[in-house]
């Protein structure tokens, strides 16, 4: 059989279901082999939106998501998705054309450095250099990209590859495979566990960070059985979001630079900091001098160099958050905690102080308003919440879903993290839709994020894929001027979008269904339209631009926290005037 | 406190492997001194000898990044164990005497390096060692004139009967 075919053989034994992705010349036998499979192939209409997807597709179900890719161009525009999933440990595989290995470094037509391109973004990533290498390295692709701590992999096939014959009996798809210098750890270390479990009983005041690690280690009953039988509240990253019920009476909401007063606080004023599956960014510490000083760290994670990485740790354990949950549980459950009578009444009270205001009658509306209506809207098909998945793309839009959008399941709210992508949502909640066909899936974006991918509404309508697309319309750059308004003495630069297009319009023009919303008492009629339509549809909802989030600066103390002022966007006339003397001179 | 580290790392002996270690320490802003690649006793195994600066912290990072990639097989920190160290450095030294030349081949004599070229007016030293013993030759023929060095930074092994096994497991 050719390359190829056994490539589709390959992907088969690995369970692959979908493939997001765009053809090209050098991808042509791949293509043809896809043909003749029985692959879901969804052809999005840029390749940043198809390794989106597949990284929605990764986040949403705990799978491998795939995204292909030609050479030269079409691997190129992948970069942004790929580097975006690394970021936030998905676990992508990347396809890409490339031209036959006799062009290889000839500059040819389309040709590019893909692997040297691929290499600093992702775990790891290979080069397929003969046919015969093609059903171990995808086996290996597959193997990195999801054990330990998961992340992207980029696989690079040269058109004759894909061509050549290739017997596969002769060289068969592995199914275990020893990769000599990778060997993840799972189990935790017993002497850490018992230091830890030790420590955690005498602590007087803990808190927990929980971060993406623990979405992955699917370690959230583990989680909440300690937080309960241990008296310890909660506090989530971004990535973390889901991770741990917010309705519960322990939940202290996001921590970090937009984090709740609840959580902020806690992790300062706390003895004992438990981080499970957190990397520890500077969106979460800020000033690493004054973050959380007077505290012994129990830091767990799957990847040892994270460990001592950003914050000293006190007691390191690596291996699987699930794993080390329940070896600690084991220890704990053995003897009594300290009392924490105070700690509790101390957390409930920055509890009280946190709690969102959302009802707001405002026009234009407040962002508040329509995370309130969006979830009454929701729970009336999906009370618990659970059937719901959710994706953002990156701002001010993000930032309000952080705060106020209440997630009580893991894999329900996927947002990108590490690189802040903006684009990243509408396609991600595409993949999302293929991992949990029966849920509700809803992108909110800016208008900003949502014109940088908006091309995919053309995918959407092509094959009926039922998303609901909400745009947070404030035509600006919502969370660049609020920056600029604070740190910038108001100068607002580049950051106005004017009126156009007409969102209604555009997503008319796909065939797709639209409303516009402008006045709060219609936003929960239009909600249902959407979420009864079954078919995919858009809500342009126009909000107040001068809505400003409360923030920690950059590199600031986490316990300093700014509620700036609210500030009308002042488009500089000036420009322009200037603008329309250079683009029609005779005037 | 910074210090100079020497870091052994096996690593699988392929295409892209060098570039994939030295894109890590770009990218880290690791500081390298020198980084030495060669073959081992193991065909699909070689061996880099790394001389990194930094502080305890910057070691323990490079030491877990490095772990990370997937080719690398193992990492050594070679200063918590007692190790041998070389380095070879090619020095031409302006020599146009006869007294010039004999004054260098003492020289060389006494740091064991061995003259390699000669020509009218330069000699060609040989010399290997630890980094000392090589900067302190340099130093001796430096006011003679040094034309050109090429070293090729330290290489390392563990002292004794204990080697690097080449397989993490
Ligand atoms: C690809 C990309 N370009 C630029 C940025 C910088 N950035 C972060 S937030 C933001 C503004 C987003 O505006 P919009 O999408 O309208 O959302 P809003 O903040 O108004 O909700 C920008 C430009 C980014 N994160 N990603």
């Amino acid at each position: 059989m050719k390359g190829a075919e056994a490539m589709m053989k390959a992907l088969e034994a690995e369970n692959v279901k979908v493939l997001f992705g765009y053809p090209g010349g050098q991808l042509l036998p791949f293509y043809d082999a896809l043909y003749q499979s029985d692959f879901l192939h969804i052809l999005t209409r840029h390749e940043q939106a198809a390794a989106h997807a597949a990284d929605g597709y990764a986040r949403a179900s705990g799978d491998v998501g795939v995204c292909v890719a030609t050479s030269g161009p079409g691997a190129t525009n992948l970069v942004t998705g790929v580097a975006t999933a690394h970021a936030d440990s998905s676990p992508v595989v990347a396809l890409t054309g490339q031209v036959p290995t006799k062009l290889i470094g000839n500059d040819a037509f389309q040709e590019i450095d893909a692997l040297g391109i691929f290499m600093p973004i992702t775990k790891h990533n290979f080069q397929i250099q003969k046919t015969s290498e093609i059903p171990k390295i995808f086996r290996k692709a597959f193997e990195i990209a999801k054990t330990g701590r998961p992340g992207a992999v980029h696989v690079d096939l040269p058109k004759d590859v894909q061509d050549d014959d290739l017997d596969l009996e002769k060289y068969p798809i592995p199914a275990e495979i020893n990769l000599q210098g990778y060997k993840p750890t799972k189990f935790g270390h017993p002497l850490q566990i018992k230091k830890a479990a030790e420590l955690m009983k005498i602590a007087q005041r803990p808190v927990i960070i929980a971060g993406g690690g623990v979405q992955i280690a699917n370690a959230t009953p583990e989680l909440i059985k300690l937080s309960e039988y241990a008296q310890i509240p909660v506090c989530t990253t971004l990535m973390g979001k889901g991770v741990f019920p917010e309705e519960h009476p322990l939940s202290l909401g996001m921590v970090g630079m937009h984090g709740t007063q609840a959580s902020n606080y806690s992790v300062y004023e706390s003895d004992v900091l438990i981080a499970i599956g957190c990397r520890f960014s500077d969106r979460i510490t800020g000033d690493l001098s004054s973050f959380a000083p007077n505290t012994k760290v129990i830091h767990i994670d799957i990847d040892p160099a994270e460990i001592g990485k950003n914050v000293g740790v006190d007691i390191p354990i690596v291996g699987d958050a699930k794993a080390i949950l329940k070896d600690i549980l084991i220890h704990l459950m053995k003897k009594e905690m300290v009392n924490k009578t105070e700690w509790m009444e101390n957390v409930k009270k920055l509890q009280k102080k946190s709690m969102p205001v959302m009802e707001f009658d405002n026009t234009p509306i407040k962002p508040q308003k329509v995370i309130k209506e969006m979830m009454a809207a929701l729970r009336e098909v999906d009370p618990g919440l659970t059937n719901t998945v959710l994706t953002t793309d990156v701002g001010q839009n993000q930032m309000w879903m952080a705060h106020y959008f209440q997630t009580s399941a893991p894999k329900s709210f996927l947002s990108s993290g590490g690189q802040g992508t903006m684009g990243f949502g509408f396609p991600a909640a595409i993949g999302a839709k293929f991992a949990r066909p029966d849920a509700n899936v809803i992108a909110v974006t800016g208008d900003g994020g949502f014109l940088m991918n908006s091309q995919e509404l053309a995918t959407i309508a092509e094959y009926e894929i039922p998303v609901i697309v909400v745009i947070f319309d404030n035509r600006t750059l919502g969370m660049v001027y609020q920056w600029q308004n604070l740190y910038y003495g108001k100068r607002q630069c580049a950051v106005h979008l004017g009126e156009t297009p007409d969102f209604i319009k555009l997503a008319e023009s796909y065939g797709i269904g639209a409303l516009r919303v402008e006045k709060p008492e219609d936003i929960n009629e239009a909600f249902k339209t959407a979420l009864n339509s079954g078919k995919p549809y858009l809500l342009d909802i126009i909000i107040d631009p001068s809505e400003a989030l409360h923030m920690v600066p950059p590199g600031g103390n986490m316990t300093n926290i700014l509620f700036p002022d609210r500030q009308e966007p002042t488009p500089k006339a000036q420009c322009f005037s200037e603008m329309k003397k250079i683009l029609s001179p005779k005037v | 406190m910074e210090h100079k580290h020497i870091i052994s790392v096996l690593v699988l002996h392929k295409p892209g492997v060098l570039q994939r270690i030295s894109g890590l320490f770009t990218r880290r802003w690791f500081n390298i001194s020198s980084m030495t690649v060669g073959s081992t006793e193991n065909p699909d195994v070689a061996r880099m000898t790394i001389v990194v600066q930094g502080d305890d912290t910057v070691l323990e990072q490079v030491v877990k990044q490095l772990n990370k990639l997937v080719e690398v097989v193992k990492v050594t920190d070679l200063n918590s164990k007692k190790s041998v160290q070389r380095e070879l450095c090619l020095v031409k030294v302006y020599a146009p005497t006869e007294d010039s030349k004999s004054q260098v081949i003492q020289y060389a004599n006494i740091f064991r390096g061995k003259i390699i070229d000669l020509s009218t007016e330069t000699l060609t030293v040989e010399i290997t060692g630890d980094e000392q013993k090589v900067n302190a030759f340099l130093d001796l023929v430096r006011p003679m004139g040094i034309k050109e060095i090429a070293r090729t930074g330290l290489t390392a092994l563990m002292r004794g009967s204990k080697i690097l096994k080449s397989n993490k497991a």
